[in-house]
């Protein structure tokens, strides 16, 4: 079992401490280029790693309000009294769903727009962008909460995970030249030595600031995505299951009605 | 047509109920006429899978309706959450909404080959126009059916998908903003615009669909089957009046043709149903997943794909004429995209009805027509551009030009000698 406490009511506080000036939501395109992020839906102990994350830094303004802890708890294979008293904050019972404490109309002052709920979230833009989303704040100084987003730019949301990863700024380092055909550059005169250039816009996390270290942090970060793509399609590996004994039913029956039939056709003479 | 003064007539058993019955209603009689004796061409191939094929995902769509009705709370603050209900708290619910949602898609697929189908073949020539006019009264409906359908789940690619639409009613010259404002039933698309939607939804639309099936059931029995040789195989029988190259539509082509060919694509489309709902974003478009938001349009709003060609070619008209915006000129192109093939009976102007007998200018015009309608399809799902626009004005041209060019084609080409009798 993967379910720990931690601080209680921890993204409730991050919001109503960092929310007071208002900023829009504004969505535009960002050619930032994407890692992978490739769900798992077997992977139970990071599915309850992702509840217990999102549970301590995202329900206290994101809303799941579409799905319910029980099945939410029957699914990721944790007992019902573990989840109340565990992720629970609300005393909400096992049956309801996974609402927000926050006051949408409040948080609307504070961020200009309310946080969206997040049943669909990955439904909506993809895990992909998710999982790449979360793990590009960095300090912005110009915005109204201190957090810019290098996906999302000038999204309104703070940079709630901050203290997971770290202080990460948006700075110019030099990184290895790439080469024409796709590959490193390297210095032929010292063998093994890669040619770098400088680039601008990269994202750096100032070591010791952070309570993971970054391999920790983007498994925490796939935890939580993972346990968003989850809660986007409750019943997808159930689908899946019973895919396969349709498709394997439908083929059985076609092979049938492929004999039955083929003994009709015989009789027609052309 | 039991024989009712026979001595011999059994009055018992299974035969005695059945005899019973047929006293009172024409049972034997309609089941004869319509299948065990309705003599179909015996020379079909695959593409006389969609008629039939058309049926069952008709039926899969009426029951799955039916379910998903039960659950459906058609409100602006319940309809959303209701269909987020359906997929995680009711049994099975999952199942039954992506059994509509890729069946409304599985329809287009089938009912367009069937189409297509009709127009290699030559199925819509004399004495088949009412058969084939009763079929575009089917399309006409299945495309509304299908508009007020995508309203319903009230995500917000509903919500503006059905804004864009609506609005073309609103470019209609004098009248159009009061009819705009009739047809929402508000100033803008609200809970009494979905509540409408819902009622023509599951009531009107279904109802007329199952009349209009039934007549062009009706009217294929009385006149027919076409076959790919454009043969009319009523012109040679036999001794008993059966036609020479016609096979008993059952069992031949129930069990023989059918039935298996059901199955088949019964795979193909629980692969979709179990494995790729969404297809992509092309059968459930990703801003569906957000509830409707008349102050968020999505970053660009695309139909369903099986109203993209029709939705380019209404994107390609961009010149206002007679000082009448290009919008209402543009509703009017994509309309008439939509019925102009209702008039093919009057167009087609060849002496021999199937493809493979017409002439080479058939032919190309065909394939032109076929890759205008994939092209069309294709710039409808993407943003506009000047060189999409363009794209799509070429296409709408050589759409238009297939129908319109017909009685010119059709007359002058060199057609092939059609066989009397069908070729397997």
């Amino acid at each position: 079992m993967m379910i720990k406490l931690t601080n209680s009511f921890r993204a409730a506080i991050v919001c109503l401490g960092l929310a007071l000036a208002p900023a829009a939501f504004a969505a535009s395109a960002s050619d930032w280029p994407m890692d992978t992020m490739t769900p798992n839906l077997q992977d139970q102990p990071s599915l309850q790693n992702g509840w217990r994350l999102y549970m301590n830094y995202c329900i206290g303004c994101h809303s799941l309000e579409h799905q319910r802890y029980e099945r939410t708890a029957d699914d990721l294979g944790v007992p019902y009294d573990v989840a109340l008293d565990q992720l629970v904050f609300t005393g909400q019972k096992i049956g309801e769903q996974m609402t927000t404490a926050m006051d949408p109309t409040m948080a609307k002052n504070w961020f200009g727009a309310p946080p969206p709920d997040l049943t669909m979230v990955t439904r909506v833009r993809g895990e992909e962008w998710l999982f790449n989303y979360l793990r590009t704040f960095y300090l912005d100084e110009s915005r109204p909460l201190g957090a810019n987003n290098k996906v999302f730019p000038n999204v309104g949301m703070p940079n709630v995970l901050e203290e997971l990863q770290g202080v990460q700024s948006s700075a110019c380092i030099q990184m290895p030249k790439i080469a024409a055909n796709g590959g490193e550059m390297r210095d032929p005169l010292i063998p093994g030595q890669a040619i770098t250039e400088e680039r601008c816009g990269q994202l750096v996390v100032q070591e010791g600031t952070g309570t993971m270290t970054p391999e920790e942090f983007d498994q925490a970060v796939y935890d939580l995505t993972n346990f968003l793509y989850y809660v986007g399609e409750p019943s997808r590996l159930e689908r899946h299951r019973i895919g396969v004994y349709v498709i394997l039913f439908l083929v059985i029956l076609y092979i049938i009605t492929f004999l039955l039939g083929r003994e009709f056709t015989k009789d027609v003479k052309h | 047509m039991a024989e009712n003064n026979s001595p011999n007539r059994p009055d018992k058993g299974l035969m005695g109920m059945l005899n019973w019955f047929d006293d009172r209603f024409p049972l034997m009689e309609t089941w004869n006429y319509h299948m065990a004796r309705y003599w179909a061409p015996k020379n079909f191939n695959f593409w006389y899978y969609f008629g039939v094929l058309s049926m069952v995902v008709l039926v899969i769509q009426l029951l799955t309706g039916l379910w998903l009705t039960m659950s459906y709370v058609p409100s602006g603050a319940g309809a959303f959450a209701s269909v987020e209900y359906i997929m995680r708290d009711v049994e099975y619910g999952w199942l039954l909404r992506y059994l509509h949602s890729t069946g409304a898609s599985a329809f287009f697929v089938v009912v367009y080959l069937h189409m297509f189908r009709g127009m290699m073949y030559g199925s819509y020539r004399k004495p088949r126009e009412l058969l084939w006019l009763v079929g575009m009264a089917i399309f006409i409906a299945l495309m509304a059916e299908g508009f007020f359908g995508y309203l319903l789940p009230w995500g917000n690619m509903s919500f503006w998908a059905a804004q864009v639409i609506i609005s073309l009613v609103g470019a209609i010259p004098v009248i159009g903003p009061d009819l705009m404002e009739w047809v929402r039933g508000d100033f803008l698309i609200s809970e009494i615009t979905l509540n409408r939607f819902f009622a023509l939804h599951v009531i009107a639309l279904p109802l007329v669909l199952i009349i209009l099936v039934f007549v062009h059931i009706i009217a294929l029995h009385h006149v027919g089957s076409n076959n790919p040789d454009g043969v009319e195989i009523k012109k040679n029988k036999d001794a008993n009046g059966i036609p020479l190259d016609g096979i008993p539509f059952h069992p031949y082509y129930t069990i023989g043709h059918d039935l298996p060919a059901i199955v088949l694509f019964l795979i193909l489309f629980c692969l979709v149903v179990f494995f790729a709902p969404e297809m992509g974003g092309y059968f459930i478009e990703k801003p569906n997943f957000e509830p409707a938001n008349p102050l968020k349009t999505p970053e660009h709003i695309v139909p369903v794909w099986y109203y993209t060609p029709f939705y380019a070619m209404l994107r390609a008209a961009t010149y206002p004429l007679f000082g009448i915006p290009a919008k209402f000129w543009g509703f009017l192109v994509m309309a008439g995209a939509i019925a102009v093939p209702a008039v093919l009976p009057w167009l087609d102007r060849s002496p021999v009805k199937s493809i493979r007998y017409k002439g080479m200018i058939s032919k190309v015009m065909l394939g032109l027509f076929l890759i205008s309608f994939f092209v069309l399809g294709y710039l409808g799902t993407i943003p506009p551009s000047p060189f999409a626009t363009l794209m799509a004005q070429v296409g709408t041209a050589v759409y238009f030009a297939y129908f319109v060019l017909m009685p010119w084609y059709t007359r002058v080409e060199k057609t092939k000698p059609v066989p009397d009798r069908v070729t397997t």
